[in-house]
């Protein structure tokens, strides 16, 4: 059965991209779609029906190289359950959505089949995702990980004619090997270290990596640490942490079904399943994960701010998404993985609705996607409005204060990230950077609301008066997601943030007693977290995570102070009614208040400048640097001494030969060296002339 | 059979003969027969050396299918493969018919056209299977010469600039390659290439000029067998005959020089610098991974820089091969392993997309990258190719090309972080100049008027991609294919090595113990 929902989606890409002549473009797309449908629904019968206990399919062996080992294969786990199912559904769901959003396309002409491409890209990139996230060792995970950077390469770049679609795409590969540069290093050095990369002996060996010391570049570090440094450089590129963000937003150059399933649901959670998935090493990696959590943080209040500004109703979405893939790995740089997949999996249901609701307007709007054109959309497009409605109470986190788990989904995982935060960081940086962004996150959310949905129409007269509501194959998608959207958290709360017990079993782990120390320890650090029941036992690598005895944030998460428990929903507030008063009650603020703050405005309109500085550091730098090495390097330098070389070593050797008398053999060379090289030389000379 | 490699090695040459003796006249029929004669030829060749690979047995680290007997001069003929030979050998009887069928389109001296690549297969094979030092050393010189013809007569417009560069350059490595060979057969007293592979060569220090030779005699020959293969690789700095010699190549001889005649110099680290020479190879080797190191950055960056396609490719070759030393002198299973690997996949992808760019010179003739864009539009199957090849040259897991980047990277992480470290930046450079480069070519809108009314790729030109296409995926997709041949052997050569180094490691302080 694994092995059917994994390579469905590779039959219908291949079946879709190389058959469409035989089945025609209808036929390519039901394909598709329905092979991803099986899948998904296969994927959900192995999630509900799965118990825990990993389990690993081999397929083919791959790449063997003396110790080195590594095969095509399936590791059957609680996170690979997650993540089948967070995939398959959306993708499934894309796919069907896409069938009403490709229907028409301006940017090709009436007689080109795209729509056979679109799907054969969003299958293969289905396999790719699903590759990585059932691999069970590194390489096949890093087959996986860049597998998703050629889909998204290829679709980013789908309307191959707007040069500003090429840029993106080469952008976003680009920068991705720049993650990919780091995470094959730490491949490499989990190779050197622990002589095999399948995840069952690299976790079996994180304990004895915590105390092992590795010469890296100038000076030792710590095994664990190092590696899970590496480890995070390519979770930062794939997941658009900051410094290596710029890429995402530029991604919504492709089609939008395209940023829901790929740069929004899927593939920019890979960073942190990736980092989840290598929690045994995590958990041995303090520093590490120190700067997991601060990067999380700065990202988290980075992207919020900058979607603050944004008119593009697609990039307000993407800085959403950087935002929130930031709290991701606050979460699981607190080490509390269980919460960082539970904000991947209700993120991926509301996310994804808000871009298909984007795309439902964009679409309705005949390709508009400034909202400073949109306004009073509402009774236009009154199903594609609710759904973005709840998307927006998800992922402002509405819900009923205190009780944790009863509001939309974004409520329930939102406040478990935030009150893990509190309690690993004492109230520190993390804490507040994700509470700030909270605020900022219900802002521009309702802003997008507002400005799309609400007041008077503005902009183009023509298309507002064309607008209209998207056909049933794209509301339908809105709809289950919706149910996502809404009931996700309520329901798998318990599993990802119950009782320590619970989220131990839900992953596949053995619980036990507390030793008599930590309880001490935990009572002195948070006295309200005293009753401490529960760790777990099982060892690195026997569960999906693994949360090492004495990381107790996810118990003492529960018992942070009332004020903290209530400070994302104070923020979720205050976001919202400046909303209201900057775009309902007085429309005018806005610009007031960017006139009279215009550095700031600015700074944030362009995005902290970082492509600037990018472009000014890197880009120009290495093309410059290239130029120079290729006309002085290769031409002067190189090609000068050779010439040289050719009159001045060669007398010189024929001496030497001619003195040591060593036979007809090294004259009858060197006869022949000198006649060259006179001919070469003047040849040089004369070709060089022309 | 138990001469199979000498049928293998001397059937184009004797095709060659055939064309040379019997095909008269310029005439259209004698222009297709020379063709179809060369196809067979060549196509003949491969199937028989299939029969080499289905009898090869990879669990025997010793020398397989060996032949010998007496030659001139009291010389010996000696012919043999091993695992790290044998698909070189397949390699290059794989890639051959290919390069006859792309130049299909020739019409200057059909004939001598395809002499020169016969007598080329056969040459080139020679050296891959040739077990006697002078016998290697002919191979290997003489290879040259239907190269540098086939540079010079059929090439662009700078040729002879450019094929005199590739003689200099090659000739003055080999130079010293000979020296050191005379010398070796001074010391061992036999040109046997496996007995000089048991035979150890002085490796005690001595001063020459004043200069203090850590591992003697050994760093010597290693020095002197190494400028040659740098030039053939070619390493950094002395590279700078290839763009050229690319650049004014036809397509076909681009093709070969790319696939076949660049992994001499890598095939000959293998046979000659690390078994014969292990201390001189120890002393070099920080050097050798420096010069890896910087090849893959620099040229990288000079690729970036291009304008002609030929050009961006056989700088984009040159870094691929840094992959390739680098691998070899770190001297660990990986290393080796991805290195020969990566010399094969190498030869599928950078053949190919020699061949994507003769797909489009053939129609528009003109190599400029500016001279095009926008041919998706018009050339959807070349564009699905290209975009294969592409990401296979920037390493792709699922292509060949991953896993010699992957496997090499590997091993030299074993041995210097510092290099793996800098080599590693290579893989964010290739995606920037090969996606840069597909970009410019490929996407956009079709906007120039010349490219208007150009036709996508022919049914011929298909058929020649598509071994390509297969072997790129089958190798990437099931490694083991290629890993499970080599293997034993590369063991057998590191254990060597090793073992060797140990050896003359006691020896040496042994030595200064007794003084």
């Amino acid at each position: 059965m694994e092995q059917i929902i994994l390579f469905a989606p590779l039959v219908g890409a291949l079946i879709a991209g190389f058959g469409w002549r035989i089945i025609g473009d209808t036929g390519a797309q039901w394909v598709t779609t329905g092979l991803l449908f099986l899948s998904a629904l296969l994927s959900w019968i192995v999630f509900l029906g799965f118990d825990g206990t990993t389990e690993q399919i081999h397929v083919l062996d791959w790449i063997r190289s003396g110790t080195l080992d590594t095969a095509w294969s399936i590791r059957l786990d609680r996170l690979t359950a997650i993540m089948l199912i967070v995939i398959t559904t959306v993708s499934a769901l894309v796919h069907l959505y896409s069938m009403g959003y490709m229907a028409h396309d301006e940017n090709f002409r009436e007689d080109e089949s795209y729509r056979p491409r679109f799907f054969a890209y969003l299958s293969f990139f289905t396999f790719a995702m699903l590759m990585l996230v059932t691999a069970d060792n590194l390489a096949q995970m890093f087959f996986g990980w860049e597998g998703v950077g050629l889909a998204s390469y290829l679709l980013i770049g789908f309307y191959f004619r707007k040069p500003s679609a090429n840029g993106a795409a080469i952008k976003a590969f680009v920068v991705n090997r720049v993650g990919d540069f780091g995470f094959a290093l730490g491949i490499f050095a989990l190779y050197f270290l622990v002589d095999s990369i399948k995840f069952d002996d690299v976790f079996a060996a994180a304990p004895e990596l915590a105390q092992t010391q590795l010469t890296f570049l100038w000076t030792e570090w710590n095994a664990a640490n190092l590696i899970a440094f590496l480890l995070f450089v390519g979770a930062m590129g794939k997941s658009a942490q900051l410094f290596l963000h710029t890429w995402l937003p530029d991604a919504m150059e492709g089609p939008t079904p395209v940023s829901a399933l790929i740069h929004a649901a899927t593939m920019v959670t890979a960073g942190v399943f990736l980092v989840c998935r290598m929690s045994p090493i995590m958990e041995f990696a303090p520093e590490a994960m120190a700067f997991v959590t601060f990067l999380g943080a700065a990202t988290a209040f980075f992207a919020a701010t900058v979607g603050l500004v944004q008119n593009d109703i697609k990039r307000v979405i993407a800085y959403s998404t950087c935002s929130q893939l930031g709290y991701m790995f606050v979460a699981a740089g607190v080490g509390v993985y269980s919460v960082a997949m539970f904000h991947l999996f209700t993120h991926a249901f509301f996310k994804a609705m808000l871009f298909l609701g984007a795309g439902s307007v964009i679409h309705g709007m005949h390709h508009e996607q400034d909202m400073r054109n949109y306004g009073g959309l509402r009774k236009k497009m009154p199903y594609t409005f609710y759904a973005m409605l709840i998307g927006t109470l998800a992922i402002t986190g509405v819900g009923i204060p205190l009780t944790g788990w009863i509001g939309f989904a974004g409520f329930a995982s939102k406040d478990a990230v935030i009150e893990s935060a509190y309690a690993a960081t004492s109230g520190g940086f993390a804490f507040w950077a994700l509470v700030i962004a909270a605020l900022f996150t219900s802002f521009y959310s309702w802003r997008l609301m507002f400005l799309t949905f609400w007041g008077d129409p503005r902009g183009d007269k023509h298309t507002h008066e064309h607008a209209h509501e998207s056909p049933k194959v794209m509301l339908i998608p809105l709809g289950v997601l919706a149910l996502g959207a809404v009931f996700a958290g309520a329901i798998w709360y318990g599993s990802f943030f119950g009782k320590t017990n619970e989220v131990v079993k839900f992953f596949g782990g053995k619980y036990g007693e507390p030793p008599a120390e930590l309880v001490e320890a935990v009572a002195e650090r948070s006295p309200k977290a005293s009753e401490l029941h529960y760790v777990m036992e099982s060892a690195p690598g026997d569960a999906a995570i693994y949360i090492a005895p004495e990381n107790t944030i996810l118990h003492e998460a529960h018992y942070v102070p009332t004020w903290v428990k209530l400070s994302p929903f104070i923020a979720m507030v205050i976001g919202l009614i400046t909303a209201i008063w900057f775009y309902i009650l007085d429309p005018t603020v806005p610009r007031r208040l960017a006139e009279n703050q215009r550095p700031l405005y600015l700074f944030l309109l362009n995005k902290w400048y970082f492509d600037e500085i990018y472009d000014f550091l890197f880009v120009r730098p290495a093309k410059a640097l290239g130029g120079l090495l290729w006309k002085k390097g290769d031409g002067n330098v190189i090609d000068g001494s050779i010439n040289g070389l050719a009159m001045g070593i060669i007398p010189f050797f024929t001496r030497l030969a001619g003195r040591a008398q060593s036979g007809y053999i090294f004259t009858y060379a060197f006869a022949m060296v000198i006649g060259i090289a006179v001919l070469v030389t003047w040849m040089t000379f004369i070709g060089g002339a022309e | 059979m138990d001469n199979l490699l000498s049928i293998t090695t001397f059937i184009p040459a004797i095709a060659a003969a055939i064309l040379a003796i019997f095909l008269r006249g310029e005439d259209e029929t004698a222009q297709r027969n020379a063709k179809w004669v060369a196809l067979i030829a060549t196509s003949l060749t491969f199937l028989v050396s299939l029969f080499i690979l289905w009898d090869f047995n990879p669990k025997d680290t010793g020398f397989q299918f060996v032949e010998e007997r007496d030659w001139l001069l009291g010389l010996q003929y000696k012919v043999g493969v091993d695992g790290i030979s044998v698909l070189f050998v397949m390699l290059t009887t794989f890639i051959m018919p290919l390069t006859i069928a792309a130049s299909w389109n020739v019409t200057v001296r059909v004939k001598e056209y395809m002499i020169a690549f016969l007598i080329l297969e056969t040459l080139m094979i020679g050296v891959f299977v040739a077990l006697d030092l002078v016998l290697f050393y002919l191979f290997f010189e003489a290879g040259l010469i239907p190269m540098f013809l086939i540079i010079g007569i059929w090439g662009g417009k700078a040729r002879i600039y450019a094929s005199f560069k590739f003689f200099l350059y090659t000739f003055l490595g080999s130079v010293l390659m000979l020296v050191a060979m005379v010398a070796m057969f001074a010391e061992a007293g036999t040109t046997d290439i496996p007995t000089l592979m048991r035979h150890e060569f002085g490796s005690e220090t001595f001063s020459l000029l004043g200069i203090q030779i850590v591992g003697g005699m050994q760093t010597l020959m290693f020095i002197a067998f190494f400028a040659s293969f740098a030039v053939k690789m070619p390493m950094w700095p002395v590279h700078t005959w290839l763009p050229d010699a690319h650049v004014q190549a036809p397509t076909a001889g681009s093709v070969v020089l790319a696939a076949i005649l660049l992994k001499m110099g890598g095939y000959g680290f293998l046979r000659f610098s690390l078994p014969m020479f292990p201390v001189g190879a120890d002393v070099l080797t920080p050097l050798v991974l420096w010069m890896s190191a910087i090849a893959i950055v620099y040229t990288s960056l000079v690729a970036l820089a291009q304008e002609d396609m030929k050009k961006l490719i056989a700088y984009s070759s040159v870094a691929h091969m840094g992959y390739v030393t680098m691998g070899i002198f770190a001297a660990n299973q990986q290393g080796i392993d991805g290195a020969i690997f990566q010399m094969l996949s190498h030869g599928f992808i950078s053949g190919a997309l020699f061949l994507c760019v003769g797909v489009i010179y053939d129609r528009m003739h003109t190599r400029e990258i500016d001279a095009y864009g926008g041919l998706v539009n018009r050339m959807p199957a070349y564009a699905l190719i290209f975009m294969l090849f592409t990401m296979a040259n920037v390493g792709l897991p699922g292509t060949s090309g991953f896993v010699g980047e992957f496997l090499t990277l590997m091993g030299v992480f074993q041995v210097n972080t510092w290099v793996a470290v800098v080599a590693t930046t290579g893989v964010i450079l290739s995606a920037a100049y090969a996606l840069w480069l597909y970009r410019r070519v490929v996407m956009g809108d079709l906007i120039k008027e010349s490219l208007k009314s150009i036709t996508d790729m022919t049914q011929r030109e298909k058929a020649i991609f598509a071994p390509l296409v297969a072997m790129t995926l089958l190798l990437g997709v099931y490694p083991s294919l290629v890993t499970d041949i080599i293997g034993p052997s590369v063991e057998a050569l590191i254990a060597n090595y090793d073992t060797a180094l140990a050896e003359a490691a006691t020896a040496s302080k042994f030595a200064a113990a007794s003084q």
